[in-house]
């Protein structure tokens, strides 16, 4: 095991934990904007409660991945924003207006049509931001992307697999976020998110289904990594045992399983890409040996990582403690 | 518009847009920590009102400072991918601690924002506190890498690529802590008298106003407090500038002949291409006092230097200039009201009516002062070593993100401006004596 392994497994941890949290925040924006029914207002004010305390921790991973890349793997940061240049701003005009429409949402004045013009920029760059982060995925896994090979091809990542992989991430981050929402609701409002959970899975399964018939073709390192390796079979079994239960759990309405479940099987999936795809960063012509920054950068960043995830851990410890615990107060308080 | 102006366009414009709401996110959280202790060690009403009101506008800020901050973390490389590529594994060991700063920002700050009742006295007010210390900490580290682009350390160059690289060498180069105490310092100044202005002005329409007057107190301490420590720092920048960056001293003096007992020119239009500096008022001898503290200092100037290295000296001297002024209006201003509450007086219409006045200076000269370092280096962007012509990315049609990202920041700041001016504006109006 060589430093630049353990450096992009520090950067697989960082975009399972994205997944696991950032997602659930895009997930929460899409629920925005397909609130319906009788209760739409109800399922926004949950959204809004839901992620109003912990979002802007949630997305400090992704800088964390974008820092720990051009530090650890500065070739590799350099050929990824050449070559996806245009979805990557995209990316960031998403994250930019959902942050601040969110926050102006906040704390502009209640009126009705005030809030909904903010909660439309909220919702539909809460859709857009995914739906680029699975493109830029795809496009690196899929072989598109070719450094410097004659020019930059600004829309090399404009095909069926890139865009197949945007549509499950968004799937994927709506399944989430309604498996999460259905514990923190309560009565029908539960009923509402267990209901999204199930049918947001099943739109999952169905983008899985074809993102994985499109890599045959389309990303044929991948394929060979989804179904050659000595980890395939497992990492296929827990994957679906995670996901048989977290269907069945809501089914069943034991919600707090089902998150658990669910949580679980979007970490395997998350981490079983970074391993089909190992050791390239950006296949077929960037491992994370030929990107690697000298060894000693290298070491001294696994060291800060070591020690910022020190302080870093229990810090989301409390964070989540405080506003996701049952009992808050509990750790926090102590009688004067 | 060509594409390395474009670059140079978006980056700025997305530079120039972060650094303020950076600087507030380093400052505001202290005034609100203060206001909230001051609450909790007297029980003033006014200071729990205030509190709660500035972390309003922190929420508001850090926010679009939060968003504003990853675009810059990704525009490095969409924009610089060959500065990254070459200096990324250099520089990066700042930038991945400045990521765990910025975690525990953000981290504590929802704690602060949404835990007033979640969460035990003694949490909420060491949330804040960390919120504030790893805001001053997230400028430190990010400042550790914009004085290497200006004193390169830590490397050697071998056949135009790195190599020995020592991370922490290059973390700490020389002239680290002039630049980093001199930002630090800017950050309250700038924000100290933004805020301070802002309550001024309501103070003037209602000079009962216990709210106020408690805010004025806090900002124009914590902001004049910095205001008079920062010519310190500026003297110990200008020596650190002239040992190790001459030419960047000589265009932002517009030194053009090398001389011993240079004069200090206040004011003045360089003429590069007559190689002069007409117009300015010059002291005697005062630069070589100023940059080596000995009136006989030889001072090194521009022609001692090939022209291709000279950054665009009428735009240094101009920026250093307006840095410069209002710098001295705001540390007298700090004296004013240091002066003031040694008397034991109530501020009079007319200093307030100043502060007023003063008010965006402090940003002005924070934003004069970082055209200066950043335009001082050019044509480097890792001075001697790596040109922003060769740092830029080989994509084109820059233009378009720059507009878009131009007109995305210019809709942001006015939101953000209108809701803040709603925040203050519906303040309690002569909620005197809440203490």
């Amino acid at each position: 095991v060589t430093p630049a392994d353990l450096l992009g497994a520090a950067i697989l941890v960082a975009l399972v934990l994205y997944a696991l949290l950032g997602g659930a925040d895009f997930g929460g924006g899409i629920w925005d904007l397909l609130a319906s029914g009788s209760r739409k207002g109800e399922q926004r004010a949950l959204v809004e409660r839901a992620i109003g305390p912990i979002w802007e921790a949630n997305h400090v991973w992704l800088v964390l991945v974008v820092v720990v890349l051009f530090t650890g793997f500065p070739r590799a940061f350099a050929a990824i924003s050449v070559e996806l240049f245009v979805p990557l701003v995209l990316l960031l005009v998403g994250i930019v207006l959902r942050g601040a429409a969110f926050t102006f949402r906040t704390y502009d004045r209640p009126e009705d049509r005030v809030q909904a013009r903010w909660g439309l920029l909220f919702s539909v760059s809460s859709v857009l931001a995914p739906l680029v982060l699975g493109v830029v995925v795809g496009a690196l896994a899929s072989g598109r992307v070719r450094v410097a090979a004659e020019g930059a091809r600004p829309l090399a990542w404009l095909a069926p697999f890139p865009l197949a992989v945007g549509l499950f991430a968004a799937a994927l981050f709506a399944y989430l976020a309604a498996a999460y929402l259905a514990v923190e609701a309560e009565g029908p409002l539960r009923d509402d998110f267990r209901r999204r959970a199930i049918a947001a899975g099943l739109a999952v399964f169905a983008c899985a289904a074809a993102a994985a018939a499109l890599s045959f073709r389309e990303a044929p390192v991948v394929f060979h990594g989804l179904t050659g390796r000595h980890f395939s079979l497992p990492l296929h079994l827990g994957t679906g045992a995670a996901a048989v239960t977290a269907f069945l759990m809501l089914f069943r309405g034991r919600v707090r399983a089902a998150r658990a479940a669910a949580g679980v099987q979007v970490a395997l999936i998350v981490a079983g890409w970074g391993a089909s795809q190992y050791p390239w960063l950006v296949v077929p012509d960037v491992t994370l040996a030929s990107a690697s920054a000298p060894r000693a950068t290298q070491v001294a960043l696994l060291w800060a990582l070591a020690g910022g995830g020190v302080l870093l851990f229990p810090a989301l410890a409390v964070l989540f403690r405080v506003f996701k615990g049952e009992k808050p107060f509990s750790v926090v308080d102590r009688p004067r | 518009v060509s594409d390395l102006l474009a670059a140079r366009g978006l980056f700025g414009v997305s530079l120039a847009f972060h650094i303020v709401f950076a600087a507030v996110g380093v400052a505001m959280p202290l005034f609100m920590v203060i206001a909230e202790w001051r609450w909790r060690r007297t029980g003033s009403a006014v200071h729990l009102e205030l509190a709660r009101r500035w972390a309003k506008g922190t929420a508001i800020l850090f926010a679009v400072g939060a968003v504003s901050g990853t675009v810059i973390s990704f525009e490095l490389g969409l924009l610089w991918p060959r500065f990254m590529e070459f200096a990324g594994p250099i520089i990066g060991m700042p930038f991945s601690l400045e990521g765990f700063a910025f975690f525990a920002e953000a981290i504590f700050l929802g704690i602060y924002l949404y835990g007033w009742d979640r969460t035990s006295p003694r949490l909420h007010l060491a949330s804040g506190a960390v919120v504030a210390a790893s805001g001053a900490a997230s400028a430190f580290f990010v400042t550790l890498a914009n004085a290497w682009m200006n004193v390169p350390a830590g490397f050697e160059m071998r056949a135009g690529v790195p190599a020995d690289v020592s991370p922490f060498v290059a973390m700490f180069p020389p002239g680290w802590a002039h630049e980093v105490v001199h930002v630090l310092l800017s950050c309250y100044v700038a924000t100290g008298f933004a805020v301070a202005g802002i309550h001024a002005f309501f103070l003037l329409r209602d000079r009962a106003s216990a709210f106020h007057r408690a805010a004025l107190r806090i900002a124009l301490g914590v902001g004049g407090a910095a205001a008079l420590l920062q010519p310190l720092s500026g003297d110990f920048s200008a020596r650190q500038v002239a040992a190790t960056q001459p030419v960047k001293l000589a265009a932002l003096e517009g030194q053009f002949e090398t001389e011993r007992g240079a004069p200090l020119r206040i004011g003045g239009l360089p003429d590069a291409e007559r190689m002069e500096t007409r117009l300015a008022l010059e002291i005697p001898r005062g630069l070589s006092i100023l940059a080596f503290h000995d009136p006989d200092a030889e001072v090194k100037g521009l022609r001692d230097f090939p022209r291709e290295v000279w950054p665009n000296v009428l735009n240094v001297h101009l920026a250093f200039q307006v840095m410069v002024g209002l710098g001295t209006l705001l540390a007298a201003a700090a004296a004013g009201g240091l002066a003031l509450r040694l008397l034991g007086r109530e501020p009079p219409a007319w200093y307030l009516r100043g502060v007023v006045a003063l008010g965006p200076a402090g940003f002005v000269a924070l934003e004069a002062g970082w055209l200066v370092t950043e335009w001082g280096r050019q044509p480097f962007t890792v001075r001697g070593v790596l040109t922003t012509a060769g740092s830029v990315t080989p994509v084109g049609g820059l233009v378009v993100p720059f507009v878009a990202f131009g007109l995305l920041y210019l809709f942001l700041g006015a939101v953000t401006a209108a809701l803040l001016w709603r925040q203050i504006a519906k303040a309690p109006v002569g909620a005197g004596g809440g203490a």
